[in-house]
């Protein structure tokens, strides 16, 4: 039932290999972009918070898969923007990264700002008191406490991130929900060994990641 | 901390010149960014006003492509939740089952179906359909689209009806067993009223989830459904690709904000409401619903 593994034909491990490249690319950038976005949300400047509100609001509402399909026919092929990337895959997977990252950015800002809220009020007005400034406030006191208090939703993000690394499967990059369509096409009387393939894979990757982030969470949460 | 302008001060004269100082900078920095974004799309030719005015003055570009498009999107939708609410509940309360052939099983399903893609369902069902049924091709994709979302979504609204029945205070269940209840009776007269209503804005707000994977179809499936109307557009109104996916984007954005707002609505003026046990299952309380594991989060659903 499982021979067509055995067939050589199919890289499994490569394509599931590019699915985890694509989660680790696109949790670091979305982490950093997310905190920047949270940083802007509490921000003293009007202008920034109101950037932020809009931003949030507008890609969490857009689909992921119009917003990466719009990363492949709009950026690449109209105006011609590859990031640097050089042949077909290396474009693709580029624009898979910045479309993960600009949609995945907004849960991890929302995330973090209610991380904010967890932070007693007197912390930042004791920091206040001392006279650190807005962004040693946020800095060195609340977004430390903040970070720790929000690993368990930043853990089913993360899980989230990794199960919709298959909408680059529509923009042709080679990750494993592409070589299902593909394995699924030429091996169609092993339709159930080829889901539960990928299925198992996904579960591989999933299920560890709530796990070992569940019990972090527990371990660094700050004690109220 | 409750209220976010705690984290700065009142801004005293320096600080007013700072923030002045900052705004511009942004201001300088944003604006560049969007001079680039806009000479680059000028350089392509994408600004050229025939390719954004069809939208304004070509009303069948409304009829014959994105209005009939919007349809089958919210048919997907539509269908997908009253499929996959009262799978969701019979999942959610087979959960919390007193028998363990029940609780485990119901557990192994539900966790299964969320820790996958839901993409991977819909590919498989669509080949599904293709071996095992005699279902036309041309429904096809909307088989495959509302299957995958179907198993997905009733998987995460069992946690949610599950997170809502355990939200409730547990003297609800002590008083109508004291009154001679049995175990049905307190779920359908007692726990599921008061959970229907705990669980309304996570129900409202996976709405939104469940409108924005319907796009997975019309990119991967052939479902004719919004995003995919693009292709047709860009083919009959001169490669006008980025005016296309910034009207459609701006479709989905404005139904799924309307949904949204509507569940953060609701559960304000639920956790208002002075007749309800005050258990309250926020928009975002639903992101259990995300991934196997537990916890809460504000992210909202992704």
């Amino acid at each position: 039932m499982f021979d067509f593994l055995d067939s050589g034909r199919y890289d499994v491990l490569g394509a599931f290999w590019v699915t985890v490249q694509l989660a680790l690319y696109s949790a670091i950038g979305s982490l950093i972009w997310g905190t920047v976005l949270a940083g802007m949300r509490v921000s003293p400047v009007p202008l920034m918070r109101a950037f932020g509100t809009a931003y949030v609001n507008l890609v969490r509402n857009t689909p992921l898969t119009v917003i990466i399909v719009g990363c492949s026919l709009g950026l690449y092929q109209t105006l011609a923007i590859t990031l640097g990337g050089e042949g077909f895959d290396g474009i693709g997977f580029r624009l898979a990264v910045l479309g993960l990252v600009a949609y995945t950015g907004t849960f991890v800002c929302e995330a973090l700002r209610s991380g904010i809220n967890t932070v007693p009020v007197g912390q930042a007005e004791a920091a206040r008191a001392l006279g650190l400034s807005f962004f040693q406030v946020l800095t060195l006191i609340v977004l430390p406490q903040a970070f720790r208090s929000v690993v368990a939703p930043l853990a089913n993000v993360l899980i989230a991130l990794t199960k919709n690394t298959t909408v680059a499967a529509a923009i042709g990059v080679a990750e494993a929900a592409a070589l299902m369509k593909t394995m699924i096409e030429n091996e169609a009387d092993a339709l159930f060994a080829v889901f539960s393939v990928i299925a198992f894979g996904f579960i591989v990757l999933t299920l560890p990641m709530g796990l070992v982030l569940g019990w972090l969470s527990k371990r660094v949460a700050v004690k109220r | 901390m409750s209220a976010t302008n705690v984290l700065y001060d009142v801004p005293g004269p320096g600080a007013k010149r700072r923030n002045i100082i900052y705004t511009i900078v942004f201001l300088v920095l944003f604006g560049l960014a969007a001079w680039w974004v806009l000479s680059t799309m000028a350089d392509k030719n994408q600004l050229a006003s025939e390719k954004w005015s069809p939208f304004v003055t070509d009303s069948r570009v409304w009829t014959t492509y994105i209005l009939p498009g919007l349809g089958v999107t919210l048919q997907a939708a539509a269908l997908s939740v009253v499929i996959a609410l009262p799978l969701g509940a019979v999942l959610g309360i087979g959960r919390l089952s007193d028998h363990r052939w029940i609780r485990v099983p119901v557990g192994v399903v539900v966790e299964f179906f969320r820790a996958i893609p839901v993409l991977i369902m819909m590919v498989f069902a669509a080949q599904l359909y293709v071996q095992f049924t005699d279902i036309p091709s041309d429904s096809r994709p909307l088989y495959a689209v509302v299957t995958g979302l179907v198993l997905y979504n009733s998987s995460v609204i069992a946690e949610i009806v599950r997170a809502g029945i355990l939200s409730l205070p547990y003297g609800q269940t002590d008083a109508s067993k004291a009154i001679g209840m049995r175990k049905g009776q307190t779920m359908t007269y007692v726990l599921l009223p008061q959970a229907v209503t705990a669980m309304l804005p996570a129900l409202v707000s996976q709405l939104v989830v469940i409108v924005k994977d319907t796009a997975l179809g019309g990119a991967l499936l052939g479902l004719q459904e919004l995003l995919s109307q693009n292709r047709t557009i860009t083919a009959n109104y001169g490669a006008n690709t980025i005016a296309a996916f910034t009207v459609i984007a701006l479709i989905y954005i404005v139904l799924n904000f309307l949904l949204t707002s509507f569940a953060g609505w609701l559960e304000k003026r639920l956790r208002r409401a002075k007749r309800s046990t005050g258990a309250v299952l926020g928009a975002g309380d639903a992101d259990m619903a995300n991934g196997p594991g537990q916890a809460q989060s504000a992210a909202g659903n992704i």
